[in-house]
């Protein structure tokens, strides 16, 4: 009773964040499973349909083409997203002047709202009058279609993607960059490592775990794309930008197929607990 | 990236929200006669004062003109949503008096999200004058569901001024699609930006469209039974080339790909677009939301047309409403929406706050005693000049209407990819992607049943 009494405020402060979750994030979900199996249109009363949903919305025709190219824009965002902020925070890291300066710079598309950047980007894309032409004209290349070609249209959606994210990222590496103890750069010196030799046998080990933490979580937000497709190319063209958060959106307030949306919903949060049990394993594994 | 981690969840807290009562429940109103309280869609927005004012004058008329009902206004912005249309309706948000697009009838009366209003209609003002293909758009199995209150067909809307400046002639609009090609490559000749002729591509406006230009041509989406699809015929494989060589050949379509419905509409404003396919409320928002200049705007009949796909919108009544709802719901309809030189139709009072008047955007009564009562009022009191208009109208009156296909979102985001291929490649075959998208919309039909 005595430990229960002293630690009163903590189990109030418990409950609070337990409510937060149940009702925002734990009910949403039970309430989307129960829905993937059933046929509603939120009025009239819910029909069982067992694994009809799951049926329909794989046979839907552009099913197939939403997970591949979710799973490709995984991968070019990893290759951007991930590597990108990576460098930057080394270089920030090495700056001895304007530090503040640069890292408020390499921040500052985060604090835009994303759909001001997105829409900043559809200038940057313009296939007339756009930044990116204009630049590429004035060093004497051809113009490129950008978002208008099947084939440089989810390149486009991942540049702009990493632009508006790499700022977090590269604040989270930074932040571990300066955990490293000096002196272990300064023994690796001593004993003649040049930089990329300081990098791969001091940097990487030593953040070790925030990279591994990192793509993880770039990879459960990546493969949740939507606000780029969404608002730049509506799919297409071709469907070359349908991901599957995109088509989840589609069924559900397209066609009203509220269903088939959570059969979807569904299996995209399958494929990202593979990820976030491959993190909280990495994560364990590591504490040991 | 992790901004966007929050959908799941917003979707689903959205498609979470459970049903609960619409009404609030009647109380005896001081006089003894049962109260009741409706709410209603479509309050202009705090952005358009002046026709706002007009509206809450309406609804101050209405409850004085109507003891014991009390109008509730919404604002919400478009009136309909499909959206928020379901958690709305399940929520117990929505509306007594609704307004559903004519592409969202079926679903919304398919899913008996709509009260039947058939012991009413014998009350709804000018209920016989509403034009019988518009009133059968609302009817399933001979039961009424809603008072149409918008009817247009697809025309041609093009730029006048555009086509003074290329050295054509706007009182003589192309009739045909070869003039059409040829009035597109002289506007695109004017110089860097002009774009003869504005086409969508993407976020189901291209499936949208291909459907109004092969319904023009007259081609169909599917076969008459609704089974299988019909747009890899010779129509859909000349909606598809013309605007191939118009984009590839002419270069008369700019070389940037439209996605979503305000992105043409923009274009439009901008005033450097000389053609489009749209109804007449196309020059109305273009003027109103897209600063168009209205004296360059005009709109003919769709080239070559054979039929024209419906669109417009009614008015449906919230199946939760009690019977005394429904009546006054209906009743503010007839007041605010059915009475000639009334609510919507009083066009002096539009014309005095400075809204376009003249416009022939709403054909839901024909030809009918209301029908011409109104087209005179309109004309008296236009604001615009009606005679751009004249050949739109000319023409919609001989071209038979042709209503949406069934599961047309799903049918037209799969008619967006051959559509955003011929415009975006120059080596698209035609035959392939009307083949590929035919084989996904069998599929689909097969898939529904």
């Amino acid at each position: 009773m005595g430990i229960l009494r002293r630690n009163l405020t903590a189990y109030g402060f418990l409950c609070a964040a337990l409510a937060c979750f149940a009702v925002f994030a734990w009910y949403p979900m039970v309430r989307e499973f129960v829905l993937s199996f059933q046929k509603t249109d939120l009025i009239n009363p819910p029909e069982w349909v067992g694994l009809d949903n799951f049926t329909a919305a794989v046979q839907d025709p552009a099913f197939g083409e939403a997970w591949l190219n979710t799973v490709e824009f995984t991968l070019l965002a990893l290759l951007c997203g991930y590597a990108v902020p990576f460098v930057v925070a080394l270089v920030l890291n090495e700056l001895r002047h304007a530090r503040a300066y640069l890292r408020f710079v390499v921040y500052l598309p985060v604090m835009l709202p994303p759909i001001v950047a997105v829409l900043l980007f559809r200038w940057f894309y313009d296939p007339g009058p756009g930044l990116f032409n204009q630049v590429l004209g004035a060093v004497g290349l051809p113009p490129l279609a950008w978002l208008d070609s099947s084939s440089t249209a989810l390149i486009s959606l991942v540049l702009v993607s990493t632009w508006m994210n790499m700022g977090s990222a590269t604040l989270i590496y930074l932040a571990a960059l300066q955990n490293i103890p000096p002196e272990l750069y300064e023994a690796a010196e001593l004993d003649g490592a040049g930089i990329l030799k300081r990098v791969r046998h001091v940097t990487i080990p030593q953040t070790r775990l925030i990279l591994l933490l990192m793509l993880m979580l770039q990879i459960v937000a990546t493969m949740q794309v939507f606000i780029e497709p969404y608002m730049l190319t509506g799919g297409g063209p071709e469907n070359a930008t349908v991901s599957v958060a995109y088509l989840m959106y589609q069924f559900a307030f397209s066609q009203m197929n509220y269903g088939q949306a959570g059969a979807l919903g569904m299996m995209l949060m399958l494929a990202l607990l593979v990820f976030a049990a491959l993190q909280l394993r990495t994560t364990r594994e590591d504490q040991a | 990236m992790q901004r966007s981690t929050g959908l799941l969840l917003v979707t689903v807290l959205g498609l979470a929200a459970t049903a609960c009562g619409s009404g609030e429940p009647a109380s005896p109103s001081a006089g003894g006669a049962e109260a009741v309280t409706i709410t209603v869609a479509c309050q202009p927005a705090k952005s358009a004062p002046k026709e706002r004012q007009a509206w809450d004058d309406d609804v101050a008329t209405f409850m004085k003109n109507h003891p014991g009902v009390t109008v509730k206004s919404t604002d919400q912005q478009p009136c309909f949503d499909p959206k928020t249309f379901g958690p709305k309706m399940a929520g117990g948000q929505m509306e007594t008096v609704f307004v559903v697009p004519v592409t969202n009838y079926a679903d919304v009366i398919g899913k008996g999200q709509a009260l039947d209003i058939t012991p009413y209609t014998s009350t709804i003002k000018n209920w016989n004058d509403l034009r019988p293909d518009v009133r059968e758009l609302v009817t399933k199995d001979g039961k009424v569901y809603g008072v149409p209150n918008v009817h247009y067909g697809v025309g041609l809307v093009y730029n006048r001024a555009l086509f003074t400046k290329a050295g054509l002639d706007p009182n003589s609009p192309p009739a045909t699609w070869a003039e059409v090609r040829e009035a597109a490559k002289k506007i695109a000749a004017l110089g860097q930006g002009y774009v003869g002729y504005g086409e969508y591509s993407g976020g189901n406006t291209g499936g949208w469209h291909f459907t109004q230009a092969i319904y023009g041509r007259g081609g169909s989406i599917l076969t008459p039974d609704n089974t299988k699809a019909a747009f890899n015929s010779p129509e859909g494989k000349a909606v598809l080339q013309t605007l191939h060589d118009m984009r590839w050949v002419d270069n008369s379509m700019g070389n940037k790909l439209l996605v979503g419905w305000e992105s043409l509409m923009m274009a439009m404003g901008s005033g450097k677009v000389g053609m489009m396919l749209g109804a007449p409320d196309v020059v109305t928002d273009v003027v109103n939301k897209f600063k168009g200049n209205v004296a360059d705007y005009g709109i003919t009949g769709f080239p070559e047309a054979k039929a024209s796909l419906s669109g417009g919108e009614a008015f449906m009544i919230n199946p939760k409403a009690t019977p005394e709802e429904a009546k006054a719901g209906l009743a503010w309809l007839d007041f605010r929406f059915n009475t000639v030189g009334k609510g919507r139709f009083d066009f002096a009072r539009g014309k005095a706050l400075g809204n376009p008047v003249g416009v022939p955007d709403n054909d839901v009564y024909g030809d009918s005693p209301t029908g011409k009562a109104i087209q005179a009022d309109r004309v008296k009191n236009a604001s615009l000049p009606v005679e751009n208009y004249e050949p739109y109208v000319r023409a919609a009156a001989t071209i038979p209407p042709k209503a949406e296909p069934v599961h047309a979102q799903e049918l037209y985001a799969i008619l967006d990819v051959p559509m955003s291929g011929v415009l975006s490649r120059k080596d698209a075959g035609i035959d392939q992607l009307l083949a590929d998208a035919e084989t996904k919309a069998n599929s689909l039909l097969a898939a529904k049943g």
